[in-house]
């Protein structure tokens, strides 16, 4: 049993891992689309000039960078794929192989990441060159702490966004949910401003939603910030083990539902 | 130029008319674009809430920018992502070869295909906005006006840039996603240039010209721009509308159809 899932995890893995590969510019292209925080950076680092907020620049260019490198390994598409494999009936023959469909979109979400990773290094090393001032290394611990917050958090945005994309069996524009999330998760998960920034009450509101732990907890704790590290994580498996129930409950109420339009 | 007129009115009224068998959608995209409105708000109120101020831009001033910008992420919905995105599927699936032997101009036909009505909410959303702030800081009617100009300057190089990254598919084919860089690179202008530091400022200038996009037309409300801005604003948009089409044309004679 164990032997089997390890075979087929590893055969999935190199089979993305080649298709990603494939489409190294384009891959090239996502990376350089996600500069939002590159943006925010230079207007916080700008405005910490004056010493008015919370923190300094440096801890600000810091916070950004971080951001920008954890928003590369956890980025998320499975709602539209899945979206348009029920539209058209290809879950169909998906459904016959002994494997759930699931697997497929993770593994090609994991062995995307691999092939990110020299492109996202790249950049981070030329911002280092560009800030020498800014540049710093996690401690031990937090680099560790840090690397399982980044794990855990695409973990709970893969389950969220699939739990969404579950509602293609139901109506065709299960996307429309995720651009709504989506936007919850930009203003509200640390990719505009560190929440040490916001106000205190909006704070309080926030920790309970699961978007900070997304972006803001795994960025804080590579850059030396994190605080209320245990509270972090068990939010994370709250609400990470939440949805996993709703979308086994979901999956299978769906596949009743499920027609195979056009197959 | 009446037949392009009559094209346009053709193509535009089926367009809509597909688009509202999906009325759900217009809610849909109502709540969405009420709730970028408000993320928007509460990321240029963290700045603002400890009483620091983008250089000589009040929160009322900054107000405009942010409208002018909402305001122009509506345009793009309604008429830059539903045609432009799609050259890539055109080139794709070699659909292009029915384009260029239709009797019009092929960059027209790409450009106003379709027209998407759910970037609607977005216009009214930013002119919201933009009548708040411009009311609390008493500016007339005639502020607005003058403002239209530099917008529409913007409209047109925003469009330009965005048409000619879409004409770079003919040679990469696989690549809408390039015009996702420059949406994201875009973001830049819900905040006014001067609240970026000076090597961002050089780029979202010259190289991006976020600033003509939305600082300028704000600061021509404001009355504050000089003649000059809004001559460089006009010759931009006419320099990059030109360069566009040459563009198109160029890499037209690239193009070696697909499946056929």
């Amino acid at each position: 049993m164990l032997q089997k899932s390890l075979k087929l995890s590893r055969v999935m893995l190199s089979v993305y891992y080649a298709y990603m590969v494939e489409y190294r510019a384009e891959l090239l292209f996502w990376v350089l689309s996600g500069t939002l925080p590159l943006i925010l950076m230079g207007l916080w680092a700008e405005a910490a000039q004056g010493g008015q907020f919370a923190l300094g620049p440096t801890e600000l260019v810091q916070y950004f960078l971080a951001v920008f490198l954890v928003r590369q390994f956890t980025v998320v598409w499975v709602i539209w794929e899945f979206e348009r494999e029920v539209v058209e009936g290809k879950l169909s023959p998906y459904l016959l192989q002994p494997v759930d469909p699931v697997w497929r979109h993770f593994f090609s979400h994991v062995a995307e990441r691999f092939a990110r990773l020299p492109f996202a290094f790249v950049l981070g090393g030329l911002f280092v060159v560009l800030y020498p001032d800014a540049a710093w290394w996690p401690t031990p611990g937090n680099l560790g702490l840090g690397l399982l917050a980044v794990i855990l958090a695409f973990c709970l945005r893969f389950v969220m966004q699939y739990t969404f994309a579950l509602a293609a069996f139901w109506t065709e524009r299960a996307t429309a949910i995720e651009q709504f999330s989506f936007l919850l998760y930009t203003f509200l998960s640390g990719m505009i401003a560190p929440l040490a920034l916001f106000p205190d009450n909006v704070r309080a509101v926030v920790l309970w939603t699961p978007f900070p732990y997304l972006i803001y907890f795994p960025a804080s704790l590579l850059t030396n910030q994190g605080d209320d590290i245990v509270q972090g994580f068990v939010v994370m498996l709250l609400w990470g083990s939440g949805f996993f129930v709703l979308n086994r409950w979901l999956w299978r109420r769906g596949l009743r539902q499920y027609s195979g339009m056009g197959a | 130029m009446q037949r392009y007129w009559q094209v346009l009115r053709l193509f535009w009224g089926t367009a809509i008319a597909a688009e509202l068998e999906y009325r759900l959608n217009f809610i849909v995209a109502t709540v969405t674009s009420l709730g970028g409105l408000a993320g928007s708000l509460f990321g240029l109120f963290l700045f603002y809430r400890t009483g620091y101020q983008f250089q000589g831009w009040s929160w009322e001033a900054a107000l405009l920018v942010l409208g002018t910008f909402t305001m122009l992420q509506g345009f793009s919905a309604m008429v830059l992502i539903p045609n432009l995105n799609k050259i890539v599927t055109q080139v794709q699936e070699g659909t292009l070869d029915f384009v260029l032997l239709k009797p019009i101009s092929s960059q027209f036909w790409l450009s106003s295909r379709v027209l998407s009505p759910w970037g609607l909410p977005d216009v009214l959303f930013g002119a919201i906005a933009i009548v708040y702030g411009g009311t609390q800081l008493g500016l007339q009617p005639w502020n607005y006006l003058v403002a239209l100009p530099p917008l529409a300057f913007g409209a047109i190089s925003l469009y330009s840039l965005w048409f000619m990254l879409g004409a770079t598919s003919i040679w990469f084919v696989k690549i809408y996603n390039v015009t996702e860089v420059l949406r994201g690179l875009l973001e830049a202008g819900r905040f006014p240039i001067v609240a970026y530091p000076t090597a961002y400022r050089v780029f979202f200038t010259f190289i991006i010209p976020v600033a003509f996009l939305t600082t300028v037309p704000a600061q021509t409300m404001l009355n504050q721009s000089g003649a000059s801005w809004l001559l460089a604003s006009g010759i931009l948009a006419g320099a990059l509308l030109w360069l566009s089409n040459r563009f198109w044309r160029f890499a037209l004679r690239y193009y070696t159809s697909a499946s056929s």
